[in-house]
């Protein structure tokens, strides 16, 4: 079999002309060196996040207020582990290696989403994540569905299919406390007034503030921009809100007509201070991970030993 | 960047929906051996029923065409039209075929 080399300028033309055909990208098919980098970063940092964000909800397994409710917990926990490993796996697709990856995690050099750096205080905090955490990521990975990249788009599609609980488990732990007690109603509405922008920001910055993002969208990482994802989240979250009693805690929210609201300023001083490593449980998830990690290392160990063994 | 430590091998994961059903690729886990693959996979890809079968295969083992030579390796197939039924012509009126 011959193979022919082609130009780089005729390799980006014959992927760029892919894309914008809507054909996925495969591994084994030639991509700019600056496509596989923006990959790679933007799939380590969401496989990062549903593992991270295992921590916030980990923290109430054992104070579940029924055993109903602790075993939705486990599972939603569980799903979250899991969606952690398509991703790392889609990423792996991309060259690099399992142990690379969550090495540049603990260094501190791929992120997470800022979000799981909040605390999560008390059991009405297990429906605002639910429901506003969960809601705004879903709302983000039926937009990454059609991502170019094909492994990427096909863990999406597996995860997108899976979530849909998770929010649904949040707002009904929300209804429930609204159909409750004056205190009930008042944990809820608290629980709601600390995730709401925690929540918004999860989309990242302005679109006029997000230099990576033209780049992503030229080739299709991204489909819809940070703004027009964080309008969807608003407008649908906000009736939902309304239909259980609960505030939004925003007091310049307009309603520009039945379906569309505008939200007031976000307090991006306190995204970037987050973001750069100073939210309140920054330091408490990274170690948390780090210690959970060493502490598996002697069933790893233990497996290698295991292998070895059934081999001879 | 030097890697640290071993974290297994990766296997490719194959799963059949239904009896009957071809098995069809879903993803992949990394483990250390096969009975280690084989649950890590049913951990990983099949929480809510989703397989009455799967398979487990180990990545370095799956021989595979890339896509730059694909067009080259298929082509053979290309100028064999004869092989699909439309390039047959039939008298009007024939049933059954």
């Amino acid at each position: 079999m011959e193979i022919i080399a082609a130009s780089t300028e005729q390799l980006l033309a014959d992927f760029e002309s892919k894309i914008n055909a809507e054909i996925k990208i495969e591994p084994r098919d030639w991509m700019p060196e600056e496509y596989r980098q923006n990959l790679i970063r933007q799939m380590s940092q969401h496989a990062n996040s549903e593992v991270i964000g295992m921590q916030p909800e980990g923290n109430w397994i054992t104070r579940a207020p029924s055993l109903r409710s602790k075993k939705i917990l486990l599972a939603k926990i569980q799903d979250e582990g899991g969606h952690g490993l398509y991703l790392y796996s889609a990423a792996e697709t991309l060259g690099v290696s399992r142990e690379e990856l969550i090495q540049a995690l603990h260094e501190g050099k791929a992120k997470y989403a800022s979000v799981f750096n909040y605390p999560a205080l008390n059991w009405a905090d297990m429906g605002a994540i639910g429901w506003l955490v969960d809601g705004a990521a879903i709302t983000n990975q039926v937009s990454l569905q059609r991502t170019s990249y094909g492994p990427y788009s096909r863990a999406m599609v597996k995860i997108c299919k899976e979530e849909s609980f998770h929010q649904r488990q949040g707002y009904e732990i929300m209804w429930r406390m609204m159909e409750g007690t004056k205190d009930q109603q008042q944990m809820a509405q608290d629980a709601l007034n600390r995730w709401w922008w925690p929540a918004l920001m999860m989309f990242g910055p302005h679109d006029s503030d997000s230099p990576n993002s033209t780049l992503a969208m030229k080739w299709k990482i991204k489909r819809e921009s940070n703004d027009q994802l964080r309008e969807k989240f608003i407008n649908k979250t906000i009736p939902q809100a309304e239909l259980i009693g609960l505030k939004i805690p925003d007091e310049h929210l307009q309603l520009l007509d039945n379906e569309t609201y505008k939200h007031g300023d976000i307090n991006w001083e306190e995204f970037w201070a987050v973001i750069k490593g100073n939210g309140p449980c920054n330091q408490q998830r990274l170690e948390h991970h780090i210690r959970a990690h060493q502490e598996g290392a002697w069933v790893r160990e233990t497996a290698i030993e295991s292998a070895q063994k059934n081999k001879i | 960047m030097e890697a640290k430590e071993n974290q297994g091998e990766l296997w490719e994961v194959f799963l059949q929906t239904k009896p009957g059903q071809a098995f069809k690729h879903v993803g992949s886990v990394h483990a250390f051996d096969k009975n280690l693959a084989i649950e890590n996979a049913r951990d990983v890809y099949t929480r809510r029923g989703e397989g009455t079968a799967l398979w487990v295969v180990p990545s370095k083992e799956i021989v595979a065409v890339t896509a730059n030579e694909a067009e080259y390796f298929f082509e053979a197939a290309d100028e064999k039209i004869y092989r699909h039924p439309t390039f047959y012509s039939m008298p009007e009126g024939v049933k059954n075929m």
